[in-house]
């Protein structure tokens, strides 16, 4: 698994453990906002969407607007 | 300090409240009820002739040297297991008192070797005091019946025990089964054939039950029972209290030393970790220090196929700073970062996180903690506020049921388990969460009431359906949780937990656990009284690993078992210094007492002391830098004290990281596996040669005090700040203490800590502050530091990691009593006695179906790696599950586990690995390459003796 490869699994795992949260896609982009340096930030910005759940996949859009 | 036992009052501190007053030699004396008559006096300074008595213990009242006379009492009770009562009138000493103790003092000696000149323990033997006492002169008994001419057993690596010298007080077997817990000693035969016996009258020391914890050498009033060192030796001359380096409990030791030699390490009796209590790590293993493996020259090579040339502190400096400035002139500032350890001190902890933060100008630090109790930060900090532990350890006194989940207290938090014991044997009920049948389950006067042997990586699972059980049979603490959480957030989650597919029903099938035991467990935590969670790494190394520590936070809010003594949610640390180094601001996304990287007004109070720009974003965590190290962006690394070939997942994955970068300086004791892929190597010093700070896992911030001068001639702290002035960071601190002074500075929860405080009051639990001046040994008393408590809805997400055809059975990975963490310690110690290699633990019906027998050497096998070892067959796992450990590099287990984690933060997925077991005849090709490849990365260059 290269490391983009990892990115989007890790992405998916946390849209999966915050899906019950009251706005799972926002939670999920604070979550890769705070924690993740921003290389792997860049990084999965720059792979899009293939292979993400629905919910990573919209976190990706709001990855340049926490909060 | 010059040598001197530590006071011993004869019997307990009584804890009663109300206060007696009674008069002992004409003195009026006030102490707790429930106080012995011996303690009493003790206490006003009159020493009563004892033998069988001493205050880690019970009074016995067989020794018959402690008698005293009491106004109005027939006889002479003995006084230590007699009660004070008010207007009592005793008296200590008396001529027909000291007639009869002389006489039985005289009995002792006449069956007792009088070699008092050249015994070990001559001038520290209370049996040679007590004669002194009483005033024996002569002894008048023929010697024709005897103990003395007994074989010696010297079969404990440690201890002696010499039979002749025994004098049959039982202190030994007392100290086994009331400070222990483990029942391995017993008095073999009646009357005159009294004698200590390790179990069976064919075992020794070595071969029984005996942990080796040392409470029996310590209770041993006589030569009986005697270190080796002592021995060897010779008796010490002073005593230094410092903090033991090993696991998470933090006991305090006084290291006995006769020059710069540490003759033994004695459990301080005032410790508030401890209690007067050791292991066989703390007590015994700490010859590595002196091991000849050490390294204590600094060590440079250009490239990792080169051997290693010693060359001077001054040079090494240099060319880490040329190395490092030239790649971050090369290839930018975020191709470098550093690893702080979870073994070294605060101190040293915070100057590396700075080093990486002001130094390197980012945030590409992170810690050992990482792959262990990054979780517990996490979702701690997510439901109560902060990533603490609510009790400290004296907590479990009142607590009625405790439920330890992912934890073996016995082999990874020995001293505290002993504490966990004891309440248990007065009654308290317990719950065990775990795959494996630790020895908690079942131990001498010992039962579990419940043991849920779940299929690993279901944590999440039990845990929601205990909910379901408490919230759909009514069990929640409402009035709590209305006070004290959010009641929305409650609302929302007991309807998440209510639903059907929650109950313990529907998920048997999943976590294998049966539901009746199941609903049972529930209703006992939450209706048994106080309830206390236990937990270690068996809830944090997994992909849920996050989300169980908030699981437990839900199941403790949801039954009001927070804020008082008796409860609370209690993360066992594995190394000492977990909490100080996740404290100290060793994660890339916080600084010291977690805030977070991105509150610009923390970073301005660092920026303004520091005088650099902090980055205000986070860094990359472990796991993160290999795989940029793998990708060619990541550099340069500092790694203190952490040996992360060996303890990190996924070993290829790592080795390929390491080899990947173009400078790794690697700061530590020994040439440890990491060490194969290093540039630069910086001699590490021991607990025993530095000045700090090591922080517990009940918050204990503790003394670690220099008892000898570094062998490699600097503290770890020292190397550091050398390393960041050759790199033209402008650092001047003289002592550990000024950069302790730094954090209280800048850390709101560290205010009140200095050294200063330290040493006089032994230990303060954070937050010391001006809310909490003398410390905080219980958190979220009056509310949650994070204000109201949240309830997080955590469903159960399946790991990744399948079993299937080629790797049907799940592997889980722990760690052993007589080892520490990669072993780089424990194995270079007599420890290896117990535990000389890694073993595989598979069930009876899978070894039968592989046709494998108990000493097999099976090769285990996963998508990752495969490795071989010896295999134990034992019903201890389930079907299904095989269990080793990871404390030597010669199996390296880390190379069979995968690069799965825990979705939060990534802390590795340890305890859930798909693999297969077959028969094997030798090492592995990964073995075998591995261990060329160490043989010849360790090479030394010859010095030439011009």
């Amino acid at each position: 698994m290269n490391s983009t490869e990892k990115l989007v699994m890790m992405a998916n795992q946390i849209a999966a453990n915050l899906a019950h949260d009251d706005d799972p896609a926002k939670a999920t982009a604070e979550h890769i906002h705070l924690f993740w340096d921003p290389r792997m930030k860049a990084m999965i910005d720059a792979h899009g969407e293939a292979g993400l759940s629905p919910i990573a996949a919209s976190a990706l859009t709001k990855l340049d607007q926490p909060g | 300090m010059t040598f001197q036992r530590q006071p011993d009052f004869g019997t307990r501190a009584s804890r009663e409240g109300a206060q007696v007053t009674l008069t002992i030699d004409g003195r009026d004396v006030t102490v707790p009820a429930g106080t012995t008559v011996m303690r009493a006096a003790a206490e006003q300074g009159a020493d009563i002739p004892r033998l069988c008595a001493t205050d880690s213990l019970e009074g016995f009242g067989s020794c018959r040297l402690c008698l005293v006379a009491i106004d109005g009492r027939k006889g002479t009770p003995a006084s230590c297991t007699t009660p004070v009562e008010p207007d009592m009138i005793v008296r200590t000493q008396t001529p027909h008192l000291a007639k009869l103790r002389k006489g039985v003092m005289e009995l002792y000696i006449s069956d007792h070797p009088l070699d008092c000149l050249t015994c070990a323990a001559n001038g520290d033997c209370e049996l040679q005091d007590q004669a002194g006492a009483v005033g024996l002169r002569d002894v008048r008994y023929s010697s024709d019946a005897t103990h003395l001419g007994q074989a010696k057993d010297h079969s404990n690596p440690y201890f002696d025990f010499d039979p002749s010298k025994c004098i049959v007080c039982s202190r030994c077997v007392r100290a086994c089964d009331e400070v222990q817990g483990t029942l391995a000693l017993t008095i073999e035969g009646r009357g005159f054939g009294s004698k200590v016996s390790a179990g069976l009258t064919s075992d020794n020391f070595l071969g029984s039950e005996c942990v080796s914890c040392g409470a029996c050498v310590q209770a041993c009033p006589t030569a009986t029972l005697i270190e080796k060192k002592v021995v060897e030796i010779g008796t010490p001359e002073r005593a230094v209290v410092t903090t033991c380096a090993y696991c998470g409990v933090g006991c305090t030791f006084r290291a006995e030393m006769r020059g710069e030699q540490v003759v033994r390490m004695v459990p301080w009796k005032d410790g508030k970790a401890n209690r007067g209590h050791s292991c066989v790590k703390g007590r015994f293993a700490w010859g590595y220090a002196q091991h000849q493996e050490r390294i204590l020259k600094p060590m440079i090579r250009a490239s990792i196929d080169q051997p290693w040339r010693e060359v001077e502190w001054d040079e090494a400096f240099a060319y880490a700073a040329s190395e490092l400035n030239r790649i971050n002139a090369k290839y930018g500032k975020h191709a470098l970062g550093g690893i702080t350890s979870s073994r070294c001190t605060n101190e040293e902890t915070f100057l590396v996180q700075k080093l990486v933060r002001a130094g390197f100008g980012n945030n590409n630090v992170d810690t050992c903690a990482r792959v262990c109790h990054s979780p517990t930060g996490y979702g701690l900090k997510t439901t109560f506020g902060t990533s603490a532990g609510t009790q400290d350890f004296d907590s479990v006194e009142d607590s009625d049921v405790m439920l330890v989940i992912g934890a073996n207290p016995t082999d990874g938090h020995p001293v505290f388990a002993s504490r966990m014991k004891k309440r248990l044997r007065a009654g308290a009920k317990l719950i065990v969460i775990d795959p494996r049948r630790i020895d908690m389950v079942r131990t001498p006067h010992i039962e579990a009431d419940y043991h849920l042997p779940l299929r690993p990586g279901t944590n999440v699972a039990v845990l929601t359906a205990m909910a379901h059980v408490i919230v759909t049979e009514g069990l929640a603490d409402e009035t709590f949780i209305r006070e004290r959480c959010d009641w929305d957030e409650y609302s929302h989650w007991a309807e998440f937990v209510s639903q059907s597919r929650n109950s313990p029903e529907t998920l048997a099938p999943v976590t294998q656990v049966p539901a009746s035991d199941l609903r049972a467990a529930a209703r006992l935590y939450a209706t048994g009284g106080n309830g206390a969670i236990y937990y270690g790494l068996g809830v944090t190394e997994h992909s849920q690993g996050s989300s169980t520590v908030m699981a437990i936070a839900n199941l403790a809010m949801a039954t009001g078992n927070i804020g008082r003594r008796g409860v609370g949610v209690n993360p066992l640390r594995g190394q000492n210094n977990v909490q100080g180094a996740c404290d100290m601001g060793s994660f890339p996304h916080e600084l010291s007492g977690y805030r977070h990287i991105s509150d610009g007004e923390t970073r301005r109070l660092f920026e303004a002391d520091w005088g650099v720009p902090i980055d205000p974003e986070p860094g990359l965590r472990i796991p993160n830098m290999l795989d940029a190290a793998v990708d060619g962006v990541f550099k340069a690394i500092y790694i203190q004290g952490e040996d992360i070939l060996q303890s990190d997942p996924d070993t290829k994955h790592v080795s390929a990281g390491l080899a990947a970068m173009e400078c790794v300086i690697v700061h530590d004791l020994f040439l440890n596996e990491t060490a194969n892929y290093a540039h630069i190597f910086l001699p590490g010093s021991t607990f025993l040669e530095k000045n700090g700070t090591f922080t517990n896992a009940e918050r204990r911030i503790q003394p670690v005090r220099k008892v000898m001068t570094p062998l490699n001639g600097l503290e770890d702290w020292e190397v550091t700040q050398r390393l960041a002035q050759a790199m033209g960071l402008d650092w001047s601190y003289t002592h550990p203490s000024e950069i302790m002074d730094e954090v209280a500075r800048l850390t709101p929860t560290f205010a009140g800590v200095s050294f200063d405080r330290l040493d006089a009051e032994g230990s303060l639990q954070w937050p010391v502050n001006a809310a909490n001046p003398d410390g905080s040994p219980i958190m979220h008393i009056d509310g949650f530091v994070r204000g109201k408590g949240k309830f997080v809805v955590t469903d159960y997400v399946p790991t990744d990691e399948k079993t299937g055809p080629r790797f049907p059975l799940l592997l889980t990975t722990g760690r052993i009593l007589s080892h520490y963490n990669v072993g780089a310690q424990t194995r270079r110690t007599e420890n290896v006695v117990w535990h000389p290699e890694d073993l595989l633990e598979i069930h009876p019906i899978d070894a039968e179906d592989r046709g494998l027998k108990s000493g097999d050497w099976v090769k285990l096998a996963s998508r990752s790696g495969e490795t071989t070892l010896r295999a134990t067959v034992t019903d201890r796992v389930a079907p299904g599950v095989v269990y080793t450990t990871f404390h030597h590099p010669a199996t390296q287990a880390n190379v069979v586990t995968t690069e799965y984690s825990d979705w939060a933060t990534n802390c590795p997925e340890y305890k859930v690995t798909a693999v297969q077991i077959s028969a094997s005849n030798g090492p592995t090709d990964w073995q075998e390459d591995y261990e060329a490849l160490s043989e010849r990365s360790r090479r030394i260059e010859a010095v030439s003796a011009e």
